[in-house]
């Protein structure tokens, strides 16, 4: 089959692109460890309790070290549930400083949900029977929107939260 | 008389025209429900009636993703292996029976969905659970298929056996092709629905294990795309430059994009999943390179339909670089619409490109942005060509003419397409980088900031999807016009020939065992170990969950 | 034989490669474009 010499060039160059693209993402992913979320522990969706992570008291932002927190959340048709604060009221808004990492675990406890941190690259499927985590710094001050992204159900856009991040 | 100057019978223009009908009717009513979302999301509009907008989002993505493809791609390539390898009479007595089944399967499906049982939106992801018709639906509807699969095979086998080592007809070889990739991405969908989907729902499951049913989904999911894509490359390498009064380019790289197409199009699913938990990274990754193979039959094709242009042009005296532009024949709308839907490829193929890397996903995964990839392949680039099609094909097999007047119309609608989907996917990708999810309807979220300005890209999404409407509304009318009005008379069928010196074609290109071999081999590479392991780690399945979408 | 091979150099020359600098000018327009909008998304990815 013969190829034009242009169509040579072109198909060098393309696939020569593509290449370039593979080796920044594969050294990416391999090297530095930027997988997409790819957390394989599994759990009982029925008993997501009897994980640690999702035991009421422990649900919600934790301190556990200086600029590390972890947030552990239980999603559900329609509702991120993050715990409860002192007064015992539901808690709708995290708060972290400026340059904290923070480990995101979440589970569901019914149906698919989607887990994604407007602006930044958190941005996870929460499937029944998973644990998905993920971790990232949050350098830039602001306040994050926190929504589901994957159908729920009827009110899925009524699933959401805040991440506040403070100077 | 208008038949043997078209090399098909009345019969066979009747089959094609069945399923052309029922796509056009399909264009019109998902369309509708396009215009109402854009409505209900930009913040001014309810719907009626207690309609849940989950609902009207279902029928939008069936009606259009599934139904109107699906019905035309089978409908157009009916037109193009009848005509180029020909049907006996038992094969199309069988057709008929194909069209019929998925005809009930596609009522069935939309019963439920009207009725409020089945807002699970075209991916129907478990635990969702709809009513069990919806399900057997979409099954019938599947079968349906493979009945028009086996004919089309057997007819290839047919003609294969009457002429030995000949080489095929390149429409009938590129339509056996995208059948082949059909059936063999069906069977995903169709193990899903049929093992797990429709026993769960009836009760004889107590659980469904989703990640499978996800996988599954998607195996088929991915090649979905390129089923719709290929009828459109068809038309581009084999019937445009016929329009254009040129040549084809390369038969030899045609079919060679499609052999690639096969091969490269279905051991990709992953990259649909890539933010989905229990699936090892490294398989996600593996495939993402397979991803990037299915890019280069795109590549190939991008070459090609320039070389098209250009070789003609030059050879009706055009000079300069560029100036084979100016000899297209920017006025006929059976190339100028499928000519923009080249040109929207640009944007959408590269924002395909972008969704599959691997890390890169989390950046637009389930945004808004993706909404707008889509609607620029499937919804520009594949249905402007299907559009640009039926200004030639509908007169054919129904034995009228395309007049200037309806030609005139048709500029004027692709003109009209060309601004409502810019403006509409534009806002999209924008809006989606921002954050902004995709299959939601109006929220403030909390009243953050955030949300206030994809509300602002929101407003756009309904300025563009309301000039879209006009466009199918003008469109349906078209269509009517075409089918029902038009005078009478011998429309040509523009199918494009080899350059008499051409190249031949080398003989491995019609080596159908090795191209199937391969691809089942590469299926088996890239899914076979994931899968085990999925299976082999899986959690306690899931019960059904019918109360989140309004059913108990 | 120097002849034999000179005879086939002119006829695959005789049948000239069409000029194609239009089309080549246009796929790699294309792939500048495809190669920055990578790259602009990639850019998001990092700085995030």
């Amino acid at each position: 089959m013969h190829l034009h010499k242009y169509e040579k060039i072109w198909l060098m160059f393309g696939v020569g692109s593509l290449v370039v693209f593979l080796l920044v993402i594969g050294i990416g992913a391999f090297y530095k460890g930027t997988h997409p979320q790819s957390q394989m522990t599994t759990i009982d969706p029925q008993n997501v309790e009897a994980n640690e992570a999702f035991k009421q008291e422990n649900l919600g932002l934790t301190k556990v070290d200086e600029n590390k927190y972890i947030l552990n959340v239980v999603a559900s048709a329609f509702n991120y549930d993050l715990g409860v604060d002192e007064e015992g009221a539901q808690v709708k808004s995290i708060r972290v400083p400026k340059g904290s990492t923070v480990l995101f675990h979440v589970t569901s406890k019914d149906v698919v949900h989607g887990f994604e941190l407007a602006g930044t690259n958190v941005n996870m499927m929460v499937e029944p029977g998973y644990v998905s985590s993920y971790e990232t710094v949050m350098e830039k001050p602001g306040e994050y929107t926190l929504v589901c992204n994957e159908y729920c159900g009827t009110g899925h856009h009524l699933m959401y939260a805040t991440v506040e991040v403070y100077e | 008389m208008i038949n043997e100057k078209l090399g098909l019978s009345k019969q066979e223009t009747k089959l094609s025209m069945a399923y052309i009908y029922v796509a056009f009717i399909a264009l019109l009513i998902g369309g509708l429900m396009g215009l109402l979302q854009t409505l209900v999301r930009s913040g001014t509009f309810t719907l009626p009636w207690g309609i849940d907008y989950y609902q009207v989002l279902t029928v939008h993505g069936v009606i259009l993703g599934l139904v109107l493809t699906t019905f035309f791609i089978i409908g157009f390539q009916f037109t193009l292996i009848n005509k180029t390898i020909g049907l006996t009479v038992k094969q199309r007595k069988i057709s008929w029976v194909g069209f019929w089944v998925m005809l009930v399967g596609t009522v069935m499906s939309s019963i439920t969905i009207l009725l409020g049982k089945a807002s699970v939106l075209y991916t129907f992801y478990a635990p969702l659970k709809a009513h069990p018709a919806f399900y057997i639906g979409l099954a019938l509807v599947i079968i349906g298929s493979w009945v028009a699969c086996f004919v089309n095979f057997r007819q290839m086998f047919l003609w294969r056996k009457y002429h030995k080592n000949e080489k095929s007809p390149l429409l009938a070889f590129m339509v056996v092709i995208n059948m082949l990739l059909w059936f063999i991405a069906t069977l995903g969908v169709a193990s899903t629905v049929l093992i797990q989907f429709i026993p769960w729902s009836l009760g004889y499951a107590d659980t469904i294990n989703i990640l499978v049913s996800r996988t599954l989904f998607w195996y088929f999911g991915h090649p979905l795309v390129y089923f719709w894509l290929l009828p459109a490359y068809m038309a581009w390498y084999a019937i445009i430059p016929k329009i254009i009064g040129g040549k084809i380019f390369s038969d030899s790289l045609a079919r060679l994009a499609f052999v690639l197409f096969l091969m490269f199009s279905i051991p990709v699913g992953f990259h649909h999943q890539l933010t989905e938990p229990g699936i090892d990274p490294m398989w996600k990754f593996i495939q993402v390179v397979l991803t990037f193979m299915v890019i280069i039959p795109s590549l190939l094709t991008a070459f090609s339909m320039f070389a098209t242009f250009e070789i003609t042009g030059r050879k009706k005296g055009f000079q300069g670089i560029f100036g084979w532009v100016k000899h297209l024949p920017w006025k006929d709308v059976r190339f100028f619409a499928p000519m923009v839907g080249m040109l929207a490829f640009i944007p959408a193929g590269t924002g395909g490109i972008i969704n599959a890397s691997h890390q890169l996903n989390a950046v637009v995964h389930n945004t808004i942005w993706v909404t707008g990839h889509f609607h620029l392949t499937v919804a520009t680039t594949v249905i402007l060509t299907f559009f640009g099609i039926s200004y030639w094909l509908i007169p054919a097999l129904t034995g009228r003419k395309l007049t200037a007047e309806i030609n005139k119309l048709g500029i004027i609608q692709t003109i009209i397409w060309t601004i409502g989907m810019t403006i509409m996917s534009g806002s999209m990708h924008i809006a989606g980088l921002f954050g902004a999810p995709r299959r939601s309807a109006y929220s403030t979220y909390g009243g953050t900031e955030q949300a206030s300005e994809w509300i602002g890209y929101q407003y756009s999404q309904a300025i563009g999807g309301s000039i879209l409407f006009i466009g199918i509304i003008l469109m349906v009318y078209i269509f009517i016009k075409l089918a029902f009005f038009a005078p009478k008379g011998i429309e040509e069928f523009p199918i494009a020939e080899e350059e008499p010196d051409a190249e031949p074609t080398p003989k491995f290109l019609e080596n159908w065992k090795l191209w199937i071999g391969l691809t089942i081999a590469l299926i088996l590479f890239a899914y076979t170990i994931p899968f085990i392991e999925i299976i082999q780690h899986s959690p306690p399945g899931s019960p059904p969950f019918a109360w989140p979408i309004g059913n108990n | 034989m120097t002849s034999l091979h000179h005879q086939k150099d002119e006829k695959a020359n005789k049948k000239e490669s069409p000029d194609l600098k239009g089309t080549f000018i246009s796929v790699m327009m294309l792939g500048l474009f495809i190669l920055a909008s990578w790259f602009g998304v990639y850019a998001l990815f990092v700085i995030r």
